[in-house]
């Protein structure tokens, strides 16, 4: 188990090295996090078309636009699931859901940004924006499932629906645009998810216990492989 | 090195959101008059608008099935009359007004599940207006098209000839804006909005019931409110 996955991390490791910087987001991660992003982003454009007057008057084609939502709504979880097939996206799931003692100082920190805790792969904010967001889309589906196709239910469970569906959306979409703020206010960040890779100077200052992680695999893999191979060839 | 301990407090936060939605669809409809009846005083004196932003604010909401509704004013308006009548023609806005007005003040009730309290309405009742064109023999229906292009609907004869339908110009106490549906627009005062037939360009008096835009997806012909689309709301008529 361990022999296998330091073998596995010696491929990485070697891409890394050769650009420089240190493995953030595999290829599977980054594109199930495009999917979801794009949509999100339809479910946003749609749902303010179906809500807000003076949008649906200018785009009109009310039946087409619910659809569209619905359908995209129905898509949502696919990159989720679809990406359980990778073992870091799973190995990310589960960091992203652990809540580690630094987690606690980090969220009551007056100066997290600069007191570079030993921060693990993810800081508390974005654990919370991750559980938040997957909470969120269970209950968006579970609701919008209940008001498309539970026609035979009472008409006060599906206001109740309608009513957890609209306050919902305002929240999610006002916690979405904080994680673009946040997104927007680090280039380095959004390079992390945009090509995979980030500088071990910005992951020490962001995230300084990974980066220690990360880099003490590195050093182990740079070193002459002699006592590693042991361990490796009893993986197979 | 991922699984090394700590709380799993992403799943907490995941199964306590779950919990709360489910609450909340449970008691959302109480909620949801309580959550009206603290936002309509506020919204009535609203200069800015913004209360309007908020879910479920009690106001209308602007529904369009068409790309781009053409604008008509009151000089442009005219309004066909056809099919199974004796005198067909095209009336304008000013043969609306020379004919006898009448006003209501009835809830709009939208079948998704919106409604609007005590809305003000006049124009001129369907009934006078059939008997000014005078129906024929053999029409058991009234067909009305939308000058969008796309919306249709339609009422029995005799749902035609009740005192609270409207033809109507004006609607809280001003003309009927274009959002709304202006210049000229149905009100059905005893049935889901979907009736209320927006952006009026032409009623035909036809042989038979001819099923409107969102009947074909399903919501019912005689749409009563609290009587129909299985939905029990308060009746408006």
């Amino acid at each position: 188990m361990a022999a296998h996955r330091a073998s596995y991390g010696i491929r990485r490791s070697d891409e890394a090295r050769s650009v420089g910087g240190l493995v953030r987001f595999t290829l599977a991660e980054r594109w199930v996090h495009r999917s979801l992003a794009a949509l999100m982003a339809v479910m946003i454009a749609t749902a303010a078309t179906l809500y807000f007057g003076q949008l649906s008057l200018l785009v009109g084609r009310r039946q087409l636009v619910a659809e569209i939502h619905i359908y995209a709504g129905m898509a949502l979880p696919l990159p989720i699931l679809l990406g359980l097939v990778s073992r870091a996206f799973r190995d990310d799931l589960r960091r992203l859901n652990r809540f580690l003692p630094v987690d606690q100082v980090w969220l009551r920190s007056k100066n997290r940004r600069s007191a570079r805790l030993p921060v693990a792969k993810f800081n508390a904010g974005q654990k919370l924006y991750a559980a938040f967001l997957a909470g969120a889309i269970l209950v968006m589906l579970g609701t919008g499932l209940v008001m498309r196709y539970a026609n035979g239910w009472p008409v006060s469970l599906r206001t109740g629906a309608t009513f957890v569906h609209d306050w919902l959306s305002y929240a999610l979409t006002f916690v979405i645009a904080g994680h673009l703020y946040f997104a927007l206010r680090d280039p380095i960040a959004r390079r992390g998810m945009r090509t995979g890779l980030v500088p071990d100077s910005w992951a020490r200052v962001e995230h300084g216990k990974w980066a220690e992680e990360m880099t003490e695999e590195k050093r182990k893999q740079s070193r002459p492989a002699d006592t590693e191979v042991d361990l490796n060839t009893e993986s197979t | 090195m991922a699984s090394g301990g700590g709380t799993p407090v992403g799943r907490r936060i995941v199964i306590g959101m779950v919990a709360v939605g489910a609450a909340g669809v449970a008691f959302g409809d109480r909620l949801s008059a309580i959550e009206q009846s603290l936002l309509a005083p506020i919204q009535s004196r609203d200069p800015t608008g913004l209360s309007a932003l908020l879910p479920d604010d009690g106001g209308f909401r602007f529904y369009s099935v068409t790309g781009s509704t053409p604008t008509r004013t009151a000089e442009t308006y005219r309004l066909t009359v056809g099919g199974l009548v004796d005198r067909s023609g095209t009336l304008m806005m000013s043969d609306l007004a020379s004919m006898p007005q009448t006003s209501l003040t009835r809830d709009f009730q939208c079948v998704t599940g919106w409604r609007v309290p005590d809305v003000h309405w006049s124009g001129v009742a369907l009934p006078d207006l059939l008997d000014r064109v005078g129906v024929r023999h053999g029409a058991t229906a009234v067909r009305f098209t939308s000058f969008d292009g796309t919306y249709t609907e339609s009422l029995t004869l005799a749902q035609a000839r009740r005192s609270d339908v409207l033809v109507a110009t004006s609607m809280l106490g001003g003309p009927v804006s274009r959002e709304h549906g202006g210049p000229v627009r149905l009100y059905v005062a005893p049935m889901y909005g979907y009736k209320s037939c927006k952006w009026l360009g032409g009623i035909e008096l036809t042989a038979r019931v001819e099923p409107g835009y969102w009947e074909h997806y399903g919501y019912s012909v005689d749409a009563w409110v609290g009587h129909s689309n299985g939905r029990d709301d308060t009746p408006t008529g």
